[in-house]
């Protein structure tokens, strides 16, 4: 009886407790992070950094390991701040991420935090709400949505990645057509689901004199690819690259960097007349489950540190430009970037859409 | 004594403890089916059914359904029907000649135990195992097509059609004939010999007994049994998911690409146009389907 008492005292002090500590942090703070559009409007860096620890977890989604440095970064986090990340379906889509926010809405599971293509981050600003991280200025003004909802956060550019151990180094576009290339280019995805597959396409349209505003002849040169053999209907991973079943790969330069983790002879071209570029953009949760914690990971990945670690994965950080002449940026982790010798060009969110509907279209005849 | 006296227990606990009305409470038993049932299959049918007519802006409207009659959709269609009628027809005919040498043969026989208990678990063996069963064999860095590489025998001299249609009719035959075989031998075993006795004592041969005997006992259960591959091939998703990543040629890909694709080609509305479209044909299907499976029955009392 007696330790029952005490158990029920027990539950009535950690209530109390509880009761007190959620009324302490609302009343020091007196912040409701789910509103606050930077960190000094919420009381400074040391109050988010508390109020994140206090929600102790940050739900991520379509957030691979091997993207970007992606691992290092999660890892980082959660050894800085102590916040466990929960990371969902890690191979997802933009679409996907866009779609758990719809139907997760205001649970716990929702996402907090998105890591997200252009298009479709331009198409569901309903769902973000706006931040501005702490280096809001180092963001180049192309590059952001003034009030915060998005934020452009890593990029780089389409490029032709391959196994210099079984074919031969490619120098153009039009090699690919070879003999020495049968069975042995792939693409990362299909091009009328994937935004990297899109890109490919259009990167092999600019070489073969189409333009951002036609994605016909990249669609053609793969019709070619088909009827010569070379083409590997297969999506690109680390896995099929570590196999084998597709040692040529169109994909972000970035991305690509990551299989000389399996493959040392891998190699990566961009070509110079086709220097097709590609920026990802962050954004929060309007119904994030984890406010606070959200707003100190977009501190965290806009960090020197954050930064750093994009770059190390062979992304361009979005503030590469600002820390150049600070003198925060990884000068090595820079050196190692494939040498860009073209003028970027970048696709419009109205461009993407037009070689979007021409793909769904023409793609599957060309390929079959 | 015991025994009857827990017998009697059971009985009396069946009956109603106050002699009232007896409520019949046999369908119990189903409610989990019936849920089961209504949850993950009528429910998403109407779902889609009514989400057909209903546009992007919410308005109800025949424009998703219109987006059928594109090129591109219509040839999905096609190609899938297509894809179905071809593993459907090959899987029939190889596993009813099976289905006849295993009902042939002796009923206790190591290989007729043998055969039914591999077709009972290959006619379940689908989806993602399936297919990287498949990559990992005979894809482009399979182990015996890099084996057969490297002793000067390329099997695929033009593209590498595992990942294509043609891929999918020879993966799909690997469950579709073990099924054939289970669906198939029943009927074959209703057949008796005493038929084919009748037909040799009347004066006729071989000819006379498949032409105007067997065929026509078998037709209904041959027919019916293609109709459930067709439609084992035709909503087959997984596996071709795994298999195919380019070009959505048939409609279950097209159907997933609407719903997941990054590139402002999503759009659930047409998702569901095209699944109506599929529930259709299958509808049909499985019609003629039960309707052959009644004509057989006569026969295999």
């Amino acid at each position: 009886m007696n330790w029952h008492r005490l158990h029920r005292l027990g539950l009535a002090v950690a209530a109390v407790f509880i009761v007190a500590a959620c009324g302490s942090s609302s009343s020091a703070g007196s912040t409701d992070w789910s509103t606050q559009s930077s960190a000094s409007a919420g009381g400074g860096m040391d109050a988010l950094v508390a109020a994140a620890k206090a929600e102790g977890q940050l739900n991520i989604i379509a957030v691979p390991r091997d993207w970007a440095n992606y691992g290092a970064i999660i890892d980082g986090f959660t050894a800085k701040y102590g916040i466990k990340i929960n990371s969902a379906n890690p191979n997802g889509s933009s679409q996907d991420e866009v779609d758990a926010v719809n139907q997760l809405g205001k649970t716990s599971r929702a996402p907090d935090v998105l890591d997200i293509g252009m298009k479709v981050a331009l198409a569901n600003t309903a769902l973000f709400t706006p931040y501005q991280v702490g280096v809001w200025k180092d963001i180049p003004a192309a590059q952001k949505e003034s009030s915060g909802l998005w934020y452009q956060d890593y990029g780089g550019y389409m490029s032709i990645g391959y196994d210099s151990s079984k074919v031969p180094a490619v120098t153009s576009m039009q090699d690919l057509l070879g003999s020495a290339f049968k069975g042995k280019v792939a693409l990362n995805g299909d091009p009328t689901k994937a935004n990297a597959a899109l890109n490919g396409v259009m990167m092999a349209s600019l070489a073969n004199g189409g333009s951002l505003d036609n994605i016909g002849p990249g669609v053609d040169f793969f019709h070619q690819l088909k009827v010569k053999g070379n083409f590997v209907p297969v999506q690109a991973t680390t896995a099929t690259v570590k196999s084998g079943q597709t040692p040529v790969v169109f994909d972000w330069d970035y991305l690509s960097q990551s299989h000389g983790t399996d493959v040392p002879t891998w190699k990566i071209f961009v070509p110079s007349n086709a220097t097709l570029g590609g920026y990802y953009a962050q954004a929060i949760n309007k119904n994030a489950p984890h406010p606070a914690a959200a707003r100190l990971w977009e501190e965290y990945l806009y960090s020197d540190a954050g930064q750093n670690f994009w770059l190390k994965g062979g992304a361009r950080p979005v503030r590469m430009a600002a820390m150049q002449s600070a003198g925060t940026l990884d000068a090595a982790a820079a050196a190692a970037l494939p040498a860009i010798t073209g003028t970027p060009v970048f696709l419009s969110p109205d461009q993407a859409t037009a070689a979007g509907t021409y793909l769904a279209a023409h793609w599957a005849a060309a390929i079959s | 004594m015991t025994a009857a006296g827990n017998a009697a227990a059971v009985i009396d606990a069946g009956r109603p403890l106050q002699g009232g009305r007896r409520l019949p409470l046999t369908w119990l038993g189903a409610v989990p089916f019936l849920a089961y049932v209504g949850l993950f299959l009528l429910l998403p049918t109407v779902i889609v059914v009514a989400g057909a007519f209903v546009d992007k802006n919410g308005s109800v409207n025949l424009s998703e359904l219109q987006t059928l009659n594109q090129p591109y959709v219509v040839k999905a269609y096609m190609s899938s029907v297509l894809l179905s009628v071809e593993s459907a027809l090959i899987g029939a005919v190889a596993g009813a000649l099976l289905a006849y040498v295993i009902a042939t043969g002796n009923p206790q026989g190591l290989l007729r135990r043998t055969v039914t208990s591999a077709a009972g678990v290959l006619a379940q063996f689908g989806g993602v195992t399936l297919a990287f069963a498949f990559i990992a064999t005979i894809g482009g860095a399979g182990f015996l097509r890099v084996f057969l590489l490297d002793h000067g025998i390329d099997i695929y001299p033009g593209n590498i059609w595992l990942y294509d249609l043609p891929g999918l009719i020879v993966v799909y035959l690997y469950f579709q004939i073990p099924l054939m075989v289970l669906v198939f031998l029943p009927a074959l075993d209703g057949i008796r010999p005493q038929w084919r006795e009748a037909t040799e004592s009347l004066g006729g041969n071989a000819w006379h007994y498949w032409r105007y005997v067997a065929g026509p006992l078998l037709a209904p259960a041959f027919l019916g049994a293609t109709l459930l591959l067709f439609a084992n091939s035709f909503s087959a998703y997984a596996t071709a998911a795994a298999l195919i990543n380019q070009g959505n040629p048939i409609v279950p890909l097209a159907i997933g690409n609407l719903i997941q694709s990054e590139v402002g080609l999503s759009d659930p509305g047409q998702a569901k146009a095209l699944a109506l479209g599929m529930i259709v044909i299958v509808a049909v299907v499985m019609i003629s389907y039960s309707v052959l499976q009644r004509r057989t029955a006569r026969w295999l009392q």
